[in-house]
């Protein structure tokens, strides 16, 4: 490993946060979820948590059982260590997404301000996959990257009250999904019948940082029958392997 | 059980919150004072992660309809039992029929109601802190009802640690450590963030708290990254913003101070127009 030169920051007395060079790179998030994968693995009883999002790592640890040079120190040297075999294959989770008017409300919009057909803006919103590079903001909401540079638009200028739970929507450089209902002043382009998240799972988002994900078009009906299999507990996100 | 006769201006369930489920985009949570919380449980030889009520600048009225033994730390809010005046850090019987209620907040911002045994209620991700969209109640309201195991234990009272345990809290000092971003400042513009006045604006809850005044501008940002309770960010127009139990797990604006635990619990007792200063301690390595 040792690919990148890492930056250890004590944060508080608890948390020890490592820096990769801070930009948003698919590269940099893989040597993150690599090493988190391996600090998972050690099992290492100081350490009680570890979450990253894009090019930061987070490690909360028992500062009765090891100071921070020491913890810093065993950190450092597990990134050292030469790996093998850790080419690990990603889970691509497929969103099923209905693209109607009904719930794409800023269809219209912003099919007007890019100048591309709603078609257009489907397919290429559907077209690509994207890359998981942290949750946070809100339970389950996931930070999206790789959203096509023709769909770009800055946020509204007021913001929506209220966006319904399971809206996707488009804010500056990002796409998102919102978790739960919430005011919001991204660009929505269709709504989900699938629940993010799940206070009552044991994982209660279904994915996991470093995830891929992409959307699948569905007609307003394949939206109704997925929302009752959904409410009834049946429905069961498609995930496949990729590289 | 504790039935609610009236809410409060706003009462929840908190323990030490919610640990592992950060990388879920899931808040901590847990009592915001957590040494008043803790000197709450301790006086009742509960364990420290039992459940109490976190009672907010007005208190609710309270019906126990079972046999326990009740104590109430942090603020200071005129408790009655049964109409009659109770004090803080003390431990009391209670029998079916007594009510609790409050009165004038004296001192501080939030109490702790911690029962025999601990609170009875739904555990959600190993924690039964409330959390809206997590736990089905976000605050308790008239006519909810909590549960708890009758019981009653002969506890003394020990006036001698009253002082230690009501006056924590009365400093206007905060101690702080370098943020993972504080570098990112110039050393004069360093100094002005540590060195000055602070007041506690309107915009204060169990997320975070804003400070009034203008500290330092910038134009300086960072890529989304982790943030922790007690993380104080500077935004672009120079407000701090102390993040507190249930505030997101990541954030995107200069991360230049971080409280200790104990100055969380200070802050915790801060309400509107409250002064504030930092004190900054070394990093240990």
């Amino acid at each position: 490993m040792s690919e990148y030169q890492l930056k250890f920051k004590s944060f508080g007395n608890t948390a020890i946060l490592i820096e990769w060079p801070q930009k948003i790179a698919k590269e940099i998030l893989e040597d993150i979820r690599i090493f988190s994968d391996r600090i998972n693995r050690n099992d290492i009883k100081e350490i009680q948590e570890v979450n990253f999002v894009y090019a930061s790592l987070l490690i909360i640890y028992d500062n009765n059982l090891i100071s921070f040079k020491d913890i810093k120190h065993k950190l450092q040297l597990l990134y050292d260590e030469d790996n093998f075999a850790m080419q690990r294959h990603h889970t691509l989770w497929e969103i099923p997404v209905c693209y109607d008017e009904e719930f794409g409300i800023d269809l219209d919009f912003l099919s007007t301000e890019k100048k591309l057909s709603m078609d257009e803006i489907i397919s290429l919103h559907s077209g690509t996959i994207y890359t998981i590079y942290g949750i946070g903001f809100l339970p389950g909401f996931l930070y999206l990257g790789g959203l096509d540079k023709d769909l770009y638009m800055p946020r509204r200028d007021t913001p929506r009250l209220e966006v319904p739970k399971g809206a996707i929507a488009i804010g500056g450089n990002q796409t998102g999904i919102y978790p739960q209902s919430t005011p919001g002043g991204w660009h929505i382009l269709g709504k989900t019948p699938v629940s993010l998240f799940n206070a009552r799972n044991e994982k209660p988002c279904f994915a996991t940082p470093g995830d891929k994900i992409k959307f699948r078009p569905i007609s307003r009906a394949e939206f109704e029958v997925i929302r009752i299999a959904e409410d009834t507990e049946v429905y069961e996100l498609k995930k496949e392997l990729y590289d | 059980m504790i039935k609610v006769l009236k809410a409060g201006i706003y009462t929840t369930i908190q323990d030490l919150g919610r640990f592992g489920y950060r990388n879920q985009g899931v808040p901590v949570s847990g009592s915001m004072d957590s040494i008043s919380a803790g000197f709450a449980n301790a006086l009742l030889n509960n364990n420290t992660s039992d459940a109490l009520i976190e009672i907010t600048l007005a208190g609710p009225k309270l019906l126990f309809t079972e046999l326990t033994n009740i104590v109430l730390t942090g603020a200071e809010m005129s408790p009655l039992l049964n109409d009659e005046p109770i004090q803080n850090y003390r431990v009391y019987k209670v029998v079916d029929g007594d009510i609790l209620s409050f009165g004038e907040l004296k001192r501080g911002l939030r109490s702790y109601l911690a029962v025999h045994g601990g609170l009875d209620s739904e555990i959600v991700l190993n924690s039964k802190s409330f959390y809206e969209d997590i736990t089905s109640k976000y605050c308790l309201k008239k006519n909810d009802v909590v549960s708890y195991k009758s019981g009653v234990k002969d506890i003394e009272n020990h006036e001698s640690n009253i002082k230690i345990m009501s006056q924590f809290y009365e400093t206007d000092n905060l101690e702080v450590f370098k943020g993972p971003d504080f570098e990112l400042f110039s050393t004069s513009e360093q100094e002005r963030i540590l060195s000055g006045s602070y007041t506690v604006s309107k915009d204060n809850n169990r997320m975070g708290y804003q400070l009034e005044e203008i500290s330092v501008l910038h134009t300086k940002s960072i890529i989304t990254s982790p943030v922790l309770p007690g993380t104080i960010q500077l935004t672009p127009a120079g407000k701090l913003i102390v993040l507190l139990k249930d505030a997101q797990t990541t954030g995107g604006y200069p991360r230049v101070l971080q409280l200790t635990e104990k100055s969380i619990s200070i802050l915790a007792q801060k309400n509107i127009g409250d002064k504030l200063y930092f004190d900054l301690i070394p990093m240990d390595d």
